[in-house]
């Protein structure tokens, strides 16, 4: 691939021509900049360049002309730059990727227009599209939920959600405004004003068991803003309490799994890993090492490690062990 | 880009488009406006060639198909021409609803890998007279944008080019070379994988790009290879996750109201001897069930089978070695 930005003037300078002859009618200003997504300023630049580009002879007839009646651009002479450049693979593999994974996307987008969309593009895109695509999206797509949140969003309502949270290991009920869904890291999330606990929550829609379009309107109070979810869907503060633990060889993964701070390799045991974690959930904890099944042990807190220690204890008297 | 080499190339491509005859690089010189004139040195021929051989560069990078021929058999040099009918997009009319499926899964590249791509694509298509609403949904998809290795693996996919990297896993000390085919780049799971041949080993293999060591490299010509044409990159990473052992039956007790989450995928069985529940769980990694199985502590009990029992009670006994006992 060759400098984004210098490709990126090229293509725009080739398909501005175009997508004027495809708009005989002429299209104001302010919109040609938002569909090639630049300042109208930069646009203004474009169309001065290429008003003194045209056919060999460069004369008066042979140039790239353009009319402005007030804020309208129309082409009057295209100098036969009327369709726009070919495809290249980099963008039929965006465009193909992007259209088969909403594919997988039942609740997202009317299918049968997606699949037409599909069949389209991949037949414009002609050899560019052939053969296996070097890129494929696996996201979550078995979420029940997400044609009945996606239609509470539509139609701004509230929603009721049976959901189920893993940390407590229990069903919880409540009423949502709901405001957005991400696609992060794989997963949906709902980004809603959980009405129980008067703040903006991200509900994972894997973990919720029923929901339900309520009649009355979502109405997110004004003080509702909107999460960042750039750097992740879980941020524990810098004031949450550090739990540290020992990752033997087989439980190192768990280090690219959470997110840890103050990593480093240690001799005991041998090959291990110590980390830090900040979480306020110390049942999460609990349940991690828990799961860890010993190859994680807790250098801190000490509770935690008695804590999973006596449980153990409980379940093998169960076990007659 | 300069304002004077962007018109150059312009011009270079409306002049071209314009020919069926080949044109000459000597022509080109004399018509398109922007390129060293000729004034008879050794200088200025040399900065035209230059100047040249830069411009068919871009162009070819941009895909714009640049010919080379001669238009009759007098000709003594080569010639330039760009057929019309391999450069144009062809016809595509798209109605609102496909158009609007189109913003909207363009939409998935936002700020991650192929951005600069999806947008490039967009402004063809609207080029092409679709109209394209830049989608309005409330939905924001995202992917994991930081991953520097992407784009040289992607690179090496698309092109079918060999690669070599340094992988390191998590349960091994020190990173190990490994010599693959690329296939293709799997995001799954929201993390980014390289699926391709192993050429030490022989055989498929996925490798998280988070894992690699350094930059990777690509070798040889393009085209090196061809991957098998029934591929389902998706699915080999998915299977490279277990999931592909047969599925066991599990039977367990669970005290009423406990184990919530594992009664979410259970099936029921009625209730136990001593009040429990007996619930029945399907799974493919008994191992990691038996994970999942311990962490619930007193509240869950296995009854069957004897291998996953005992799995659990192994992992029970390690956890409550932890901690002396009665200092709770």
């Amino acid at each position: 691939m060759t400098s984004p930005a210098t490709n990126e003037r090229m293509t725009r300078l080739l398909s501005l021509v175009p997508y004027l002859t495809a708009r005989p009618e002429g299209v104001p200003l302010p919109e040609v900049a938002r569909d090639f997504g630049v300042p109208e300023r930069q646009l203004r630049r474009d169309l001065e360049l290429l008003w003194m580009c045209g056919l060999p002879g460069y004369g008066p007839g042979d140039l790239i002309d353009l009319s402005f009646e007030g804020d309208r651009v129309r082409v009057t002479f295209t100098a036969g730059m009327v369709r726009p450049l070919r495809l290249t693979t980099d963008e039929a593999v965006a465009l193909v990727v992007a259209l088969r994974t909403l594919l997988d996307l039942p609740g997202l987008a009317e299918q049968e227009a997606v699949s037409r969309a599909l069949a389209k593009v991949s037949a414009a895109a002609g050899h560019a599209a052939e053969g296996v695509t070097p890129v494929a999206l696996s996201v979550d797509a078995r979420e029940q939920a997400l044609a009945v949140v996606r239609q509470g969003l539509e139609r701004g309502r509230a929603l009721h959600l049976h959901y189920y949270v893993p940390t407590r290991d229990e069903r919880t009920e409540r009423t949502v405004d709901p405001m957005r869904l991400h696609l992060v890291d794989g997963r949906w999330y709902l980004e809603a004003w959980s009405r129980e606990v008067a703040g903006v929550r991200l509900f994972r829609l894997d973990r919720i068991d029923a929901v339900e379009v309520l009649d009355e309107p979502a109405a997110p109070p004004p003080q509702a803003a909107p999460r960042d979810v750039e750097s992740g869907v879980y941020r524990p503060g810098p004031d949450a309490p550090v739990v540290r633990l020992r990752l033997a060889r087989t439980a190192r993964w768990v280090a690219e799994y959470y997110p840890v701070e103050e990593v480093r390799e240690v001799d005991e045991p041998p090959g291990g890993l110590a980390v830090a974690l900040r979480t306020h959930d110390l049942a999460w904890a609990r349940r991690l090492v828990a799961s860890l099944g010993g190859a994680a042990t807790v250098d801190e807190p000490a509770g935690l490690a008695q804590a999973v220690a006596a449980d153990a204890r409980a379940a093998l008297a169960r076990y007659g062990a | 880009m300069s304002a004077k080499r962007a018109e150059r190339l312009v011009n270079l491509v409306i002049a071209l488009l314009g020919t069926r005859q080949y044109v000459t690089a000597a022509k080109i010189r004399e018509t398109v406006p922007g390129y060293e004139p000729d004034d008879g040195t050794a200088r200025a021929d040399e900065a035209f060639k230059r100047m040249f051989e830069r411009d068919k560069a871009e162009l070819r990078e941009m895909g714009v198909p640049l010919e080379t021929g001669r238009t009759s058999v007098f000709d003594t040099e080569d010639g330039y021409r760009i057929a019309r009918a391999d450069y144009e997009l062809p016809e595509i009319t798209l109605t609102g609803e496909e158009a609007a499926a189109v913003g909207l899964a363009l939409r998935l590249w936002e700020s991650a890998q192929l951005a600069g791509a999806a947008q490039s694509a967009l402004v063809k298509l609207r080029a092409a007279g679709v109209d394209v609403d830049p989608a309005r949904a409330p939905v924001s998809p995202r992917l994991d944008s930081d991953e520097p290795a992407f784009e040289p693996c992607y690179a090496a996919a698309r092109d079918r080019r060999v690669l070599h990297f340094d992988y390191r896993r998590p349960d091994e000390d020190a990173p190990a070379r490994r010599r693959v085919q690329p296939w293709g780049v799997v995001a799954w799971h929201g993390r980014w994988y390289l699926v391709g041949l192993d050429l030490d080993r022989q055989a498929p293999r996925v490798f998280r790009l988070s894992r690699v060591v350094g930059t990777p490299k690509a070798s040889g010509p393009e085209h090196a290879f061809e991957p098998p044409a029934d591929v389902d990159l998706a699915g080999l990473v998915a299977g490279a996750f277990g999931g592909r052992g047969e599925e066991q039956l599990v039977v367990v007790r669970a005290r009423p109201g406990a184990a919530v989450g594992l009664r979410r995928w259970a099936t029921p069985l009625g209730a136990g001897p001593d009040g429990d529940d007996r619930l029945q769980l399907r799974t493919t990694e008994p191992w990691r069930l038996a994970d999942q199985l311990a962490a619930y502590g007193p509240d869950v009990l296995v009854e069957s089978p004897v291998a996953v029992r005992e799995a659990v009670v192994e992992r029970l006994t390690r956890l409550a070695a932890m901690a002396p006992a009665g200092d709770r």
